[in-house]
């Protein structure tokens, strides 16, 4: 197993053998770990000491279902925190396959506004991956898909392709790093934290990997893998959300748009409403009827990547049947719709498709307009003046650089109090007011507002893993913990974070993870290791973060929320300071 | 007494036809109107659309998650959801 060096100072590359300290980390707890160790904490993000780390999961490149996760880590440029964003695609697969536990971007060009390319293929004769360099000038400031269709007719249809658009190219703090989908879309992000910017930092445009040759992920104990691999399987397939025409496959992630309006919590024109009237016409029951409409007949969705058998990433079809965007997944939709007041699907879809294409993240984009809208740039509700202003990010323009900072930078400007952001992150599809848990991991994570760090919407809201009261500020605090912790390991499986429906509700399902992974490792770890080895990874995470100048009070709601009440419960974010505090007192 | 409901993903097309047949406007997440007897609790409700309860994971009256001995009163919003989950 290697670690494998990109320098970008001077264009060079160095394998190292997986030091034994790291022997049993990989995904997310090997990028925290190694920015943890590596990159100091008060680096400038965007210069020559920071670090971009990725990291495939442990059973990432092994025939485990739904597994083609990628960790992307660094500091990052949004926050000033440590960052992990995690995307499916092919191309963790390519990186697993060369055996590579994570290549780490490092350095700088002295030439400002230089781009190249690394090319990673597998060199038979030396049994063991090697890297060239290439100018990459010649793709700055295209769309990411016409890029990627430059990229794709070079190298050939079997390249595997990590890169970032015009956004990361200006070093927006919105800025994705950009994986390609199953049908090479361009349209795969690690879309939180502005890492495309710190790749753009280095110089750094694209990784193309050619995995031919390479010997693929080696088990330590196949048998057990296997065993895992087939409980696990066995529960994606038979749970109602994750099996085939189940609601993920019918509807896609948008279904949770008339559930969190129907709770009350869906954040809408800038968070002053819980409830958006033009819900039910860009949720996921409406794209799925629209594509009906449209196409004549039912469509279902598809993976987002090779091995996955939920299925769940869609597309939305223009009037005459053909494609628009894809995917609309619940958090955009939220974002650049009922955040902006939007309740067009077609200008949601344009808008997406304009994300990507600019390689910009869809919920910090949205949670922007949305200030935008607030400081009057636009008014709530106007999808073409919407579609305007993303285009002036694409174009560079004062007005589009200053929304392609990010929401806590855009609001900062535009003189808008209300911004919904924790440690320079915008807040994802929740409220926190309606919904007191997630609020908890919002002001604790370690990443900035995150719901994915601790979904405690699953029993808040969804029923799944134990019933909670959403409203309630009661035992919060410890679901927030626990969620973070599991989360933290299974971003560390290489498992896409949706099997924790499955195996919050189907214990032999939790089980299969563990034994796929001890499969993998030739580990022993017990399902009871689960919460102990995330807590060592939010460890590292918070220690990175306290010494790069984060205390308590960083890890709070803005102010807005404790006294503006939300409609339609209209109540405030009452949970005690003191009960975020206890959420990791104890570390 | 009259209460809106909303059935939202696949729960419409548990509907049975005949039932279906009295609420034309009955679509998957748009609201109609539902004549129900005064002192119905949610669990009438269901047997009176004739829904599958195995089928049925969440239901909200007014905004809130209420278990299937809620007491309905006149003018109550209602949704009802199937298992879902995404992000």
């Amino acid at each position: 197993m290697w670690i494998l060096r990109i320098n970008m100072t001077d264009r060079s590359y160095r394998l190292e053998e997986l030091p034994e300290a790291y022997k049993n980390l990989a995904g997310r707890s090997l990028t925290s770990t190694i920015i943890h160790d590596e990159v100091p904490p008060t680096c400038h993000p965007l210069g020559p000491n920071n670090k971009l780390v990725f990291s495939p999961g442990f059973v990432t490149g092994t025939a485990a279902p739904t597994s083609a996760r990628i960790s992307a880590g660094a500091k990052s440029p949004l926050t000033g925190t440590i960052k992990e964003s995690n995307a499916g695609s092919e191309w963790p697969q390519a990186l697993a396959s060369m055996r590579i536990r994570a290549l780490v971007v490092e350095g700088q060009p002295q030439e400002k506004g230089k781009f190249w390319m690394a090319l990673l293929s597998w060199d038979k004769a030396a049994g063991k991956p090697a890297v060239t360099f290439a100018p990459a000038d010649e793709y700055v400031g295209l769309t990411t898909q016409a890029a990627y269709n430059q990229l794709f007719g070079r190298f050939g249809n079997r390249v595997s392709i990590a890169g970032i658009g015009v956004a990361g190219e200006r070093l927006y703090g919105n800025s994705g790093i950009v994986f390609q989908d199953i049908k090479r879309r361009a349209t795969r992000y690690s879309g939180r934290g502005g890492l495309g910017a710190v790749m753009g930092s280095k110089g750094l445009k694209y990784i193309v990997i050619n995995r031919e040759g390479a010997p693929g992920v080696q088990l330590a104990n196949a048998a057990l893998f296997e065993e895992g691999r087939r409980k696990m399987t066995e529960a994606l397939r038979t749970h109602s959300i994750t099996k085939p025409k189940g609601s993920l496959n019918t509807y896609g992630t948008a279904v949770l748009i008339n559930v969190m309006n129907e709770a009350g919590g869906l954040p809408t024109r800038n968070f002053s409403s819980g409830r958006f009237e033009g819900a039910p016409n860009i949720s996921g029951e409406a794209i799925f009827e629209g594509n009906k409409q449209r196409l004549g007949k039912e469509l279902y969705n598809h993976p987002c990547s090779p091995g996955c058998i939920i299925e769940c990433s869609n597309t939305w079809h223009k009037p005459d049947g053909s494609e628009h965007a894809s995917c609309v997944e619940y958090e955009s939709s939220w974002a650049l719709g009922a955040d902006c007041g939007i309740g067009d699907l077609d200008d949601v879809a344009e808008l997406v498709r304009l994300c990507n294409e600019y390689g910009l993240d869809t919920i910090e984009t949205g949670t922007t307009l949305a200030v935008a809208m607030e400081a009057g740039l636009a008014p709530f509700g106007d999808g073409k003046k919407a579609i305007e202003l993303v285009h002036e990010m694409g174009k560079g323009t004062p007005i589009g650089r200053i929304l392609g900072s990010g929401t806590e930078t855009a609001a900062r400007v535009l003189g808008v109090r209300r911004s919904p952001t924790v440690k320079g992150q915008s807040m994802p599809a929740y409220e926190p007011r309606a919904v007191k848990g997630i609020g908890i991991t919002y002001a604790t994570s370690t990443m900035g507002a995150d719901h994915t760090a601790g979904y405690t919407i699953a029993p808040e809201i969804l029923s799944v893993g134990g019933k909670a009261d959403p409203l309630s500020p009661e035992g919060k605090a410890e679901l927030s913990r626990a969620f973070q912790a599991t989360t933290a390991f299974i971003d560390s499986t290489g498992h896409c974070l949706f099997i924790v429906f499955v195996i919050l509700d189907i214990p032999s399902g939790f089980q299969g993870m563990v034994d796929e992974v001890n499969g993998v490792l030739g580990t022993q770890y017990t399902a009871d290791d689960v919460v102990k080895l995330g807590m060592e990874i939010l460890r590292k995470e918070r220690a990175f973060n306290e010494a790069a100048g984060f205390t308590r009070s960083h890890d709070r709601l803005p102010e807005f929320m404790k006294h503006e009440p939300l409609p339609p419960h209209n109540t405030v974010y009452d949970v005690p300071d003191a009960a975020l505090d206890a959420v990791f007192g104890q570390m | 007494m009259k209460v809106r409901v909303r059935l939202y993903a696949t729960l419409v097309d548990l509907v049975p036809p005949s039932i279906r047949a009295q609420t034309p406007e009955m679509r998957a997440a748009r609201p109609f109107e539902l004549e129900v007897p005064e002192g119905s609790t949610l669990a009438h409700l269901i047997e009176q659309l004739a829904l599958p309860r195995a089928e049925i994971k969440a239901i909200f009256v007014n905004g809130r998650v209420c278990p299937l001995d809620h007491l309905l009163q006149p003018g109550d919003e209602i949704g009802i959801f199937p298992p879902v989950g995404g992000g």
